[in-house]
């Protein structure tokens, strides 16, 4: 048994927030402010309770022994809305069918890491998450064994219900809700057995399903309140603008239109986080009715536009002070394209070193070196940026999408000059996230308006504003090199990566450790167009790049990709370069990926007329492998299938898990192949789909299968994971196929290829 | 301004709006039937997928004064009780991720179907080319579109 403490010096993790309050829980006040009736979340409807208990901050329990459970992080697409609740039901040890799941508003004291980043929800909560189930269970055990008067030991709780042995007694959960409501926390808590769960590592519906379906309202874009007004903004057309001056007169006087104004956003000595960021200080807003009413007031709005000057900021990223610089001027694709090519060697640093890596490359037999690149990306949700606000005099209430609300609410609260403790947000379910709702500007801007217009006011971005708004990923170069010897032994590794305006190098990631002579250096180049953080940031690029070169050098070395790789792992578990603790990867569990896929794709007995391409990579403490298959359909490749291995811990919910991996799989595809931004004269070329290309049906693998490693390590990272080796497996499998290798994303550029 | 009167999910709707409005703003701001999306507003992601008539029509780009008598479906309507086969199949194959994309695509696959109760799956993949989803639930979103037509034929 594992035995866990509930509290850590002052700091409770879990709190028994009705104490006070007796127990019984009244005009709760959940999001949207409608208790539901029957539980719509799930298939099958539920008999709700008359009234609720709470027992802690993640749950109550109702007197027919309902339980809901509340879902403490932001649900961007990654399910986090089932899985976390599944992992509290499971310690709970109720019966999934009588849960409900509310998705919790912001609440720093409740609860940790309200954050969907870093592929952590899970791994971060999970600890509390169980604790929070397991020690429910314990206080109505111990309500049970006051009421039936026998020690708590010989009480046990299945599926919701409460029994005594001996004595013959049981109760429902319903039942002893109360009474233990109103007990104190156990300072020390007993965690079930992995082999006993019963919850995690089954695959379990999407709470949502049935609202899906049908079309309720669930999505920020859908809220709707008494008096609430639309409001949407205008921003300068390209980078390196700012707002000169426009007629605002001309578009009052359009119908349903009830003001146009403009807002700035922070004062300059405002030390903004950096998920503060937006690069459009000052922006014209234009509210009304209605939506379309709004939109089109935009378009038909006069402005000046004029340049912006070289700007230098101060940010804070998790305490650490970082300076910025934004230079002036209109910048274009081709000129970003030549400087990442032709840095200056001032500008590269040295991240690591390992051996005499010139040495070995004076001497080498042979050299290949090979340079990826890929363009700014746009994250392109396919709900785009809104929020909803209503300040008052002294209170501000927020909803809607957000990744970052606790990060947000001090902008807000900086903006509107209303405390912290008056500030009240909440969270919709969000149409996808991919890190762009980690920058939550849009929520100081509504709140902002919302203040001016004393009123309720729901702010929606056109998907044109969205595209053209910036934090985009950034755009990455790398240069590989590969010495050999006569005898084709690969005797030293170089990479020298790039990026505007960061470098996607990981210089301790794979390969590192695993070869003699190694040098990673990286650089960077300034820009005012602004980026941030896309689905595994720099994975992102620097997987796909570094798996394709791997595959080069497999060649070079007439050796099979996968046991290539295998051979370098096997190195660094056994006899790493530079210590052990240095490299940031677990070899064995990284080489288990690979057999895993090895096993699972048939690699060496690949059907006739199938052209497969591997790549593995770790990022997010997790490991996927992944072999793709492409066949030619007279000359055009089509992915056929995509086999993946995974390994990131206990799976919570398998299905769930393997839906994130196809998507991953999909994304990856699609960006790589398709999708990218360009620029010029600081204007984004693409604002909407017809020039934004994204992956479609025709594009998707025919089929993608995911399997786990089998695992009782805590979960890990899951929603970025899978998504950065594709794009190597991608490579490798068109060169098997074409004879063409791909360097330069969007392939799709480099040759009309897969539709 | 101007009235129109609409038929939409079974019922008649009056309302004054701009003859220009597209149909996916009059859901949305003006009928509270918000499941039907806005995704690009230039009938390039099929998010905003209504039925007119029969057919899977892009509702950003449909004016209010182009409905006339034609009856509109949205996902609201699409069943009583969320119960059809479109909707089951779904549920069962537990598609979405995210889920905004997923109206509009259930919208194209219950139209698809109407007119061609057993596609291929070049059939599927046509039908349904124009509805993107960001996250990627295509392979689900087929294996989804085959089950509802096992459902149809097995009612
Ligand atoms: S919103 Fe109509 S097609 Fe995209
Ligand atoms: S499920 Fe997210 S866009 Fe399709």
């Amino acid at each position: 048994m594992t035995h866990i403490k509930t509290k850590q010096g002052r700091r409770a993790f879990i709190k028994n927030s009705s104490l006070a309050g007796g127990g019984l829980v009244l005009g709760f006040s959940w999001f949207n402010s409608c208790k539901p009736k029957v539980a719509e979340a799930l298939a099958v409807e539920i008999e709700m309770p008359k009234e609720w208990y709470e027992i802690n901050g993640y749950l109550k329990i109702g007197d027919n022994g309902v339980v809901t459970i509340m879902s403490p992080n932001p649900e961007i697409g990654q399910n986090v809305r089932t899985s976390m609740p599944m992992i509290v039901a499971d310690e709970l040890e109720v019966d999934w069918k009588n849960v409900v799941v509310e998705q919790a508003a912001l609440n720093t004291n409740l609860y940790s890491w309200q954050v969907a980043g870093g592929s952590r929800s899970i791994s971060s909560s999970w600890q509390n998450l169980r604790m929070a189930g397991a020690t429910a269970r314990h206080m109505l055990k111990e309500a049970a064994a006051e009421t039936w008067q026998v020690p708590v030991g010989e009480v046990t709780a299945v599926a919701g219900i409460l029994s005594h042995e001996a004595t013959g007694k049981s109760a429902g959960y319903g039942e002893m809700a109360s009474a233990a409501s109103k007990l104190e926390v156990p300072e020390e808590i007993e965690l079930k057995e992995i082999k006993d769960f019963s919850i995690i590592g089954t695959s379990r519906k999407n709470v949502d399903g049935k609202k899906l379906v049908t079309g309720k309202p669930l999505f920020g874009i859908d809220v709707q309140r008494e008096g609430m007004l639309i409001a949407s903004v205008v921003h300068p057309p390209a980078f390196g603008m700012k707002l000169k001056s426009y007629d605002a007169e001309a578009i009052k006087q359009m119908p349903g239109i009830r003001d146009v104004f403009t807002i700035k956003l922070y004062d300059d000595d405002f030390k903004k986080m950096a998920f503060h960021f937006t690069a459009f200080n000052e922006l014209i807003v234009v509210v009304g009715d209605s939506t379309w009413q709004v939109f089109q007031a935009k378009k038909a709005l006069n402005v000046e536009w004029e340049n912006n000057p070289e700007i230098t900021d101060t940010m804070t990223m998790f305490g650490n002070d970082m300076k910025v610089t934004f230079p002036a001027g209109m910048e274009n694709s081709e000129d970003h394209t030549a400087k990442l090519k032709d840095i200056t060697s001032s500008k590269i640093k040295v991240a690591r070193k390992d051996g005499n890596p010139e040495a070995a490359f004076k001497n080498a037999a042979k050299i290949i070196e090979r340079s990826y690149s890929c363009p700014f990306l746009a994250h392109n949700t396919m709900e785009p940026m809104n929020f909803f606000a209503h300040v008052t005099d002294d209170h501000a209430e927020l909803l809607g999408p957000t990744q970052t609300p606790e990060w947000m609410e001090p902008a807000v609260s900086e903006v509107l000059g209303i405390p912290l403790e008056n500030i009240d947000i909440q969270m919709t379910r969000q149409g996808g996230g991919f890190g762009r709702r980690l920058y939550g500007h849009f929520m100081v801007e509504v709140a902002a308006i919302s203040q001016r217009m004393k009123a309720p006011v729901k702010l929606v971005y056109t998907r044109e504003d969205d595209m053209t708004q910036g934090i985009y990923r950034p755009a990455y170069y790398a240069t590989y090199r590969a010495a050999f010897d006569t005898d084709k032994n690969l005797t030293a590794f170089h990479v020298r990566a790039g990026g505007i305006p960061e470098s996607p190098l990981f210089a301790n990631r794979f390969p590192a450790g695993a070869i003699d002579n190694y040098l990673a250096e990286d650089f960077t180049v300034d820009s005012n167009i602004t980026t941030g953080a896309f689905r595994a940031p720099r994975s992102n690029f620097i997987a796909g790049a570094e798996q394709s070169f791997l595959d080069e050098i497999a060649e070079e070395m007439g050796k099979d990709p996968i046991d290539f790789r295998l051979e370098l792992l096997k190195r660094a578990d056994e006899n790493p370069v530079g210590k052990k603790e240095s490299n940031d990867y677990d070899a064995s569990r990284y080489a288990g990926v690979l057999e895993l896929v090895r096993e699972k794709s048939n690699w060496k007995q690949a059907e006739p007329g199938v052209h497969r391409g591997v790549s593995a990579y770790f990022c997010h403490q997790s490991y996927v492998a992944q072999v793709l298959d492409i066949v030619m359909d007279n000359d055009t490749p089509v992915v056929k299938k995509v086999t993946a291995a995974i390994d990131c811990g206990i799976v919570v919910n398998p299905d769930a898990a393997s839906n994130l991996s196809e998507g991953g799989v999909i994304d990856g595809i699609g960006h790589a192949m398709y999708s990218g931004l360009t620029f010029k004269d600081g204007m984004p070329q693409q604002s909407n789909f017809d020039r934004y290309r994204l992956i479609r049906h025709k594009e998707a693998p025919k089929m993608i299968e995911t399997h786990f490693v089998q695992s009782e390590i805590d979960p890990t990272g899951m929603g970025e994971p899978p998504f950065p080796p594709i794009m190597g497996a991608l490579a490798n499998a068109l060169y098997k196929a074409t004879g063409q290798r791909h360097y330069q994303q969007p392939f799709i550029k480099e040759k009309q290829i897969i539709g | 301004m101007a009235t129109f009167s609409i038929h939409i999910n079974g019922s008649t709707k009056n309302i004054d709006v701009d003859p220009s409005t597209p149909m996916l703003w009059v859901l949305r701001d003006h009928f509270n039937l918000v499941g039907t999306k806005f995704g690009c507003g230039i009938a390039q992601c099929g998010a905003c997928t209504v039925h007119l008539g029969e057919n899977a029509v892009r509702s950003c780009q449909l004016p209010i004064s182009a409905v006339g008598e034609q009856h509109i479906t949205t996902i609201e309507g699409l069943s009583e009780n969320g119960n059809h086969p479109v909707q089951q199949a779904w549920l069962e194959v537990d598609v979405y991720q995210c889920g905004y994309c997923q109206a509009g695509q259930i919208m194209t696959a219950s139209a698809l179907l109407k007119k061609n109760p057993n596609p291929t799956e070049e059939e599927i993949e046509g039908a349904m080319n124009g509805n993107i989803c960001r996250c990627g639930t295509y392979t689900r979103i087929k294996k989804a579109v085959k089950k509802a037509a096992e459902i149809n034929q097995n009612t």
